[in-house]
């Protein structure tokens, strides 16, 4: 029914040509409208190629940069379009009945915990906790123990303070701002000085198991999500009305 | 039935428009606005922006359905997750729409709504020949005596498609679904693309083509 090409281009054995833009279709006559959004249950890909992948984009992000800052700022960057994108995409895949825009701050995060995370990583992250500090009510923590981005990286001693997981924070950071909710968010290694004094804010049990835990999991992550005021400010209009 | 189709990015800006007519019992896919009637539909499109503003914080649905109306233009929203707004203006036909002055408008209003009790007959088999004359005409003569035109194109219409006749029908309702659901797959597979940025306004023909026969299938 709609699977036609405009008819400006004829020939089918080399590309076909639009005429005015310029604009080229594959020789198939199959470009990204013609595939489908759903993928088979099998369609991984391969740990080694992302592996690999990563890395490169690890050095390729370390040229020119000053400090570790910045090398995390551009990881992030990197992360951002793909969360804007996964997004659309992942709520597009999502049954008819549940295909909800999330419109408060912790269906976003459970969306995120769950849908992405599973899309990414093929797994649940561990935890999600709300920072007890009432200084800081627009900052959640998503918590995982053993990110797969930072499976084969191996930080030097002199850059303690990189963690590459920044490239997932940048994914989550762009899922927030799509999603109406612009917030910043980073990536802390638990034990060094960011991550513990959130973690230690307010002494929850939840965050006390997340200091014992630390010596299981060397790698565990936290992404600490802090929304913007007006996230705040709207989420508690919100909550007003209904 | 003409509709306008509009897809607008976060910041407010048009990324794609499009306007059709409906390709149901008979008619020809083709828009019967006015030059006039055109550019104002950017304006009614862009003023229900901050509608849409208003409703989707208390409904999580992507589908917003009806949102707004402006005389006889009414304006449908969709939703997507990262806020993107597609709308879509329709226009049953009997309107002249072309002045867009209050009086003038609130008589195609006046004359749309009585028409709809004498719209319950079965179109005729002649009616799809004298449609594609009628309302040409009515496009020709435009605002100039807008009361004898919008009596003429609002005789032919009740009887053309049962989506026109009534925008507020749960039929009209389920297309515009519809149809929306199949411009969201597509500009789905859009963003896919790496090369797309969010807001980067979408050129591709196939993409246009694609909701020319979302059109057609649907409205």
């Amino acid at each position: 029914m709609s699977n036609h090409l405009p008819a400006s281009g004829g020939n089918g054995s080399h590309g076909v040509r639009a005429g005015d833009s310029g604009l080229r279709y594959p020789s198939n006559g199959k470009t990204i409208y013609h595939r489908p959004l759903n993928r088979t249950k099998t369609a991984e890909l391969s740990k080694a190629a992302f592996a690999y992948l990563f890395a490169e984009m690890v050095s390729y992000a370390q040229r020119r940069v000053t400090g570790i800052q910045e090398l995390e700022k551009r990881l992030n960057l990197q992360g951002h379009p793909i969360g804007l994108k996964l997004l659309d995409l992942l709520l597009f895949r999502e049954p008819p009945r549940t295909q909800l825009r999330p419109l408060n701050i912790i269906a976003l995060l459970h969306f995120i915990k769950i849908n992405i995370w599973t899309h990414l990583f093929g797994r649940q992250a561990d935890r999600l906790e709300k920072s007890s500090n009432p200084d800081t009510p627009d900052e959640f923590m998503i918590i995982d123990n053993e990110p797969l981005v930072n499976a084969y990286i191996s930080v030097p001693k002199e850059m303690s303070q990189l963690n590459c997981a920044a490239f997932a924070a940048g994914i989550i950071e762009g899922v927030c701002d799509g999603a109406g909710f612009p917030a910043r968010v980073t990536a802390h290694t638990v034990g060094d000085t960011a991550g513990a004094n959130n973690g230690s804010g307010g002494g929850g049990t939840g965050t006390g198991a997340a200091a014992a835990d630390g010596e299981m999991w060397p790698g565990r992550t936290v992404f600490l999500v802090k929304f913007q005021p007006e996230v705040l400010e709207r989420e508690a209009l919100i909550g007003n009305k209904s | 039935m003409s509709y306008y189709f509009a897809i607008i990015g976060t910041q407010d800006n048009p990324l794609f428009e499009y306007d059709f007519g409906t390709s149901k019992q008979g008619g020809d896919g083709i828009a019967r606005f006015t030059e006039q009637a055109r550019q104002l539909n950017q304006f009614i499109i862009h003023s229900s922006l901050d509608i849409v503003e208003e409703v989707q914080w208390t409904n999580g649905q992507m589908y917003l359905k009806l949102i707004d109306r402006f005389f006889t233009s009414y304006i449908s929203c969709f939703l997507t997750a990262s806020n993107i707004k597609f709308l879509l203006l329709h226009q049953p036909p009997s309107s002249s729409s072309s002045s867009g002055l209050p009086a003038s408008s609130g008589a195609s209003t006046l004359t749309s709504s009585s028409s709809t009790t004498l719209g319950q007959h079965p179109p005729t088999s002649t009616s799809t020949s004298s449609l594609s004359v009628i309302p040409s005409l009515s496009t020709l003569t435009g605002g100039g005596n807008s009361s004898t035109t919008t009596l003429v194109g609002g005789g032919t219409s009740r009887t053309s498609t049962s989506i026109a006749a009534n925008p507020t029908s749960p039929q009209t309702e389920e297309a515009i679904r519809n149809f929306f659901t199949e411009v969201y797959e597509n500009y789905v597979k859009a963003i896919m693309s790496p090369f797309y940025k969010t807001n980067m306004e979408i050129r591709s023909p196939v993409f246009r083509a694609r909701v020319a026969a979302a059109g057609r299938k649907y409205l």
